[in-house]
């Protein structure tokens, strides 16, 4: 069991390009369904607002900004906030590191699917 | 030989990639819809609305010769403009949105290439207008369900105008399509692009 590390992951999660043994060797930062949901949006969107993320994933206000602030914290999304016209306008996009860490995440799902088919 | 994985990961990871692609096409279908064709397709409906009214009362052919041109005009401005956008923000998974919206898109233009040749035909012109813009909400109302909430709202907005020339004295045509296919397309291509880029 990998030590737990107080330091902050910076830019990459430390991740093998192989199919993981258990779930605790998955980016655990992504693993979680709805971060890998807002992380999965901002890969394909070149920005989205809380309001529209919000929406996408179907979410709640409380839940979707708990999980935004851990990805920026891991800075895999930077968010930017703003007005419009009066209105208070947050503006999530992704990192080049958090694209990295989801690409390294989709990597290891395939390799799972692999390893699965090749023991059939 | 079984796994010794207690977890069974494989059946997991295929419902995530799942999730994943899910996710994507539905940011990505979000704001496909280009700003900025939507504002040309305007711009081009109103010089087309322009020309036809002149001509549309010296000869009804020539009328629908210009209308047809510019439907087929829009509609290349629309697909160009929605590609260069899926290329600048880099969407892979394009395709599929963009599949799925003009697959939704395309019974209620099918239906109106259909109904435009029967009417032309048993002499009904006048109810062209009305005919075009109602089909064309359709098609936006039901092609916007993958959209932004915007989408769906401007095929509202084009079934109201369409129901409004249907009951309307057949001269006003132009006006309604004008409206319609030039109006509607500017202000919500504006807002589209402000919102959601061009």
């Amino acid at each position: 069991m990998a030590a737990k590390s107080n330091a902050m992951r910076k830019s990459e999660p430390v991740l093998q390009p192989v199919a993981p043994r258990s779930a605790t060797q998955l980016d655990r930062l992504i693993h979680e369904r709805l971060r890998l949901g807002i992380l999965s949006a901002l890969a394909a969107e070149k920005s989205l607002t809380f309001s529209e993320l919000k929406a996408l994933l179907e979410t709640t206000d409380g839940n979707l900004s708990v999980h935004a602030r851990k990805l920026e914290d891991a800075s895999y999304i930077t968010c930017e906030k703003g007005f419009e016209g009066r209105v208070p306008r947050s503006e999530y996009r992704i990192t080049p590191a958090g694209r990295k860490a989801l690409e390294k995440y989709l990597d290891h799902m395939e390799a799972l699917i692999r390893v699965a088919r090749e023991s059939m | 030989m079984a796994a010794r994985n207690p977890v069974p990961l494989h059946s997991q990871a295929f419902d995530h990639l799942q999730y994943i692609r899910r996710t994507m096409e539905g940011a990505a279908s979000f704001t496909a819809v280009p700003g900025v064709g939507g504002i040309l397709m305007g711009v081009s409906a109103l010089t087309a609305g322009g020309l036809a009214h002149a001509k549309g009362t010296v000869e009804p052919n020539r009328w629908l010769a210009i209308w047809i041109l510019e439907g087929v005009l829009a509609l290349a401005i629309g697909l160009l403009f929605a590609y260069r956008k899926a290329r600048r923000i880099q969407v892979e998974l394009f395709s599929r949105p963009a599949r799925k919206f003009m697959l939704a898109m395309a019974p209620a233009l099918g239906a109106g290439a259909v109904l435009t040749s029967a009417l032309v035909r048993s002499g009904q012109m006048a109810m062209l207008p009305g005919c075009w813009l109602l089909l064309y909400g359709a098609g936006i109302s039901a092609a916007g369900a993958f959209s932004v909430r915007i989408v769906p709202v401007m095929g509202t907005c084009f079934l109201v105008l369409g129901s409004a020339a249907m009951f309307s004295p057949g001269e006003w045509g132009d006006a309604w399509l004008a409206a319609g296919f030039g109006g509607l397309h500017i202000v919500f291509g504006i807002l589209i692009t402000r919102k959601h880029g061009g």
